[in-house]
């Protein structure tokens, strides 16, 4: 049955493979290096906020960092990046040999680098790149947009088909390829999370598409979706938009939610608390992310009923996500707990993404939103959930999972180096900006009041210094592949999971023949 | 290695998982209509299905509402502002006026055509907060029909109205807004552009001419 093939080498080995754990290295380095694009546009952002006045860019230039800082952080670096782990990790954790679909898998990343080339390309357009925001309202993003608009509406296309037919593999890949004896309720819960985020990707991903393609034919083709003057309403637009923008948001979080599942009983040396209850917890978040998505525009001018709806509806999410937070505690409740790298970053995971869910209930009250909605007080929110939220996660999945990718360990020092500087940086960076939305400082504007000055200077600085703390990451990931103390099979001290069974680094070709489950 | 009966049930869930994509991208255009549909039946967002439809009697209506109920008065604001695609000069006479529910009032709009041709032009009304657009009755509007204006032609268009007592009590400002088209000119464009079949396909579902109501 298993016929091997002379592995290619040098770029075919790259361009032409179906291999799991090539595709996932490529969406991981993929990813990688738009974390370091958009990492850059963010360093842009606050230089300009570092002082009141106007003095590093002009103010479309500034917009349309806002802009492409959000699409690249959102579509290029953190959602390839949980297919990058999915990729590597899914086959591995249910003893498949392989994703059910490898030939599409390729597709699925080769489309990436184009549809991020193109998105990046506008910015060196006549008339310049995206500067509408990166949930492009119309009709910013269709009357009164560039030219490139057209180029990022392909590109949404293109990163939209790509995360489609990555969703369909996966979903292939666990509902058919499970080992012998892992039943549904058997499997780790990044599996778990994985799962349902899959079949959130392909409900909402053509909801974005469509909404785009009513962009495209307004723009071009005279078509009047969101043009008031020709019948449409610039309202649905938002509508459209928030109903894959919502459930979004939980599919960059979901799988995170996963990495942390699987490190905090590692290092707590227990089993997962709850283990049935977070799966449901996960599945009722999915349910209530397609329901909630007007808790984004309770400003547009809704009947009290409507507004009485999403605010219950939304606050209600906090309930599965507490069982989830209560279930992380109690796992490392009176365990024997070390904190190696990959615990100290899901441990400020648990920590600081509540305090993201916290900002996010005040959000979601129809009356308090009308006094935070477009401030820095929402910029605050939505950095603490993704980047202490997810980009967090993904850290602590990296330094988690490395000693198996690389065979080697990483350089423990360094490791908590990194994540001492981001978690402090971090901190510096957003928390202040809880306090000047409160006070009033609307986002997306590249000058301000004299009045929020100080905690602009803040957050710069802290800014300045997250940024540079990832490059201290980028060298401790080189320096694990180059070379290090040799990972043992297990890795960590009595992990649970088949992943720990193969041997580090993971072999090229692993569970060719299925392993028993017990 | 893939076995046999992973490779056929792979096979089978595909086009599955494939027909939920094809149907979900239908749903987002699907949200257009039913938007529409939505705000018509709850009146909301200015919409209000009655009228919108035309099974609205405006004159059933009005002997309902017999008595001017003076205990109360409610101020009307009018606004008025012409869409980019036309070189107009429009306005109300009045910018408000203080009126008691069931009482008929008249105000005018100044209409001008700034331009060298004859225009005809669409006023499509909106009104602000969107509870009260079903007790505001138009007993006579210019924006029931088009206007036709020779080039250079101004004149005084009426707008007769009148409240109904049943407007909730908390309402006691109206705002009333009239955005002025010109039809040629969208048309035209719309004749100009309309070569596409994605664009003929997507305009059988969603009609583009504004909606007097």
């Amino acid at each position: 049955m298993s016929e091997h093939h002379a592995k290619p080498t040098g770029i075919t080995r790259w361009l032409f493979t179906t291999n799991h754990k090539d595709i996932g290295t490529l969406y991981l380095w993929f990813a990688f290096i738009m974390f370091f694009i958009g990492g850059g546009m963010a360093m842009v952002i606050r230089a300009e906020l570092l002082q009141p006045g106007m003095q590093v860019v002009d103010p479309l230039f500034f917009n349309t960092m806002t802009t492409m800082h959000g699409l690249i952080m959102v579509f290029g670096a953190v959602m390839p990046a949980m297919v990058g782990f999915a990729n590597w990790m899914i086959p591995m954790m249910i003893g498949a040999p392989d994703m059910a679909l490898p030939r599409m898998n390729n597709w699925s990343f080769w489309i990436l680098p184009f549809a991020g080339t193109m998105l990046i390309s506008t910015l060196f357009m006549e008339g310049g790149g995206p500067a509408f925001g990166w949930t492009f309202y119309a009709p910013l993003s269709t009357t009164f947009a560039p030219q490139s608009t057209d180029f990022f509406i392909f590109a949404v296309h293109l990163l939209g088909f790509s995360s489609i037919m990555g969703a369909i593999n996966i979903i292939a890949t666990i509902l058919n390829m499970r080992a012998p004896g892992m039943t549904l309720m058997k499997m780790p819960l990044f599996v778990w999370t994985w799962l349902i985020t899959a079949f959130l990707l392909i409900a909402v991903m053509p909801v974005l598409a469509g909404a785009v393609t009513m962009m495209l034919t307004d723009r071009n083709f005279g078509t009047s979706f969101f043009d008031a003057a020709g019948g449409g309403d610039p309202v649905l637009f938002q509508h459209v938009f928030w109903f894959f923008g919502h459930p979004e948001v939980y599919i960059m979080i979901l799988p995170a939610f996963g990495i942390v599942s699987h490190i905090i009983p590692t290092f707590a040396r227990k089993k997962l608390f709850g283990y049935a209850s977070m799966v449901y917890a996960v599945a009722a978040i999915a349910f209530l992310s397609f329901i909630v998505w007007a808790h984004h525009m309770f400003t547009v001018g809704m009947p009290v009923a409507g507004e009485l709806y999403f605010t219950y509806a939304t606050i209600m999410i906090a309930v599965p996500t507490a069982v989830k937070v209560f279930n992380w505690t109690a796992t490392m409740w009176r365990g024997s707990m070390t904190f190696e790298t990959p615990m100290l970053w899901a441990v400020a995971f648990v920590f600081l993404f509540t305090i993201g869910g916290f900002t996010g209930l005040m959000l979601g009250m129809a009356p308090a939103d009308f006094q935070y909605h477009d401030t820095y007080f929402v910029v605050a929110h939505f950095h603490y959930v993704l980047v202490t939220g997810a980009v967090f996660g993904i850290i602590a999945g990296a330094y988690f999972w490395l000693p198996k990718w690389t065979g080697h360990m990483y350089d423990e020092k360094l490791g908590k180096m990194h994540f001492w500087l981001s978690v402090i940086s971090v901190n510096i960076l957003f928390f202040p900006q809880h306090f000047l939305g409160l006070a009033g400082m609307p986002r997306r504007i590249p000058d301000y009041a004299v009045q929020f000055a100080e905690f602009n200077f803040m957050s710069s600085i802290g800014g300045f210094a997250f940024g540079l703390s990832q490059l201290l990451f980028l060298y401790v990931v080189i320096k694990c592949i180059r070379g290090g103390e040799k990972a043992t099979d297990e890795v960590w001290d009595n992990p649970d999971g088949l992943e720990w069974t193969t041997p580090s680094p993971a072999p090229y070709h692993t569970f060719e023949t299925a392993p028993e489950i017990k | 290695m893939q076995s046999q009966q992973q490779n056929i049930a792979n096979r089978r869930l595909l086009p599955r998982l494939l027909l939920v994509v094809v149907a979900m991208f239908g749903f987002g255009f699907a949200l257009a209509p039913l938007y529409e549909a939505f705000c018509s039946a709850f009146g909301i967002n200015g919409r209000f299905i009655a009228i919108q439809e035309g099974n609205y009697d405006v004159a059933a209506r009005l002997v309902q509402i017999s008595q001017v109920d003076e205990s109360r008065s409610v101020t009307v604001q009018f606004t008025a502002s012409r869409n980019q695609n036309i070189d107009w000069e429009f306005r109300p006479m009045e910018n408000s006026v203080s009126v008691h529910p069931g009482e008929i009032r008249v105000v005018t709009y100044y209409a001008k055509n700034m331009t060298d041709r004859t225009v005809v032009a669409q006023a499509v009304p909106s009104i602000v907060p969107g509870q009260a657009v079903k007790y505001f009755n138009k007993i006579e509007c210019f924006c029931f029909t088009q206007q036709t204006f020779k080039p250079g032609e101004s004149r005084e268009m009426p707008l007769r109205f009148v409240i109904d007592p049943h407007l909730p009590g908390k309402i006691s400002t109206l705002t009333l807004a009239y955005t002025l088209f010109d039809t040629q000119n969208r048309q035209a464009v719309n004749e100009k552009r309309d070569v596409s079949l994605v664009s003929l396909a997507v305009r059988s579902v969603v009609p583009n001419v504004p909606q007097p109501y």
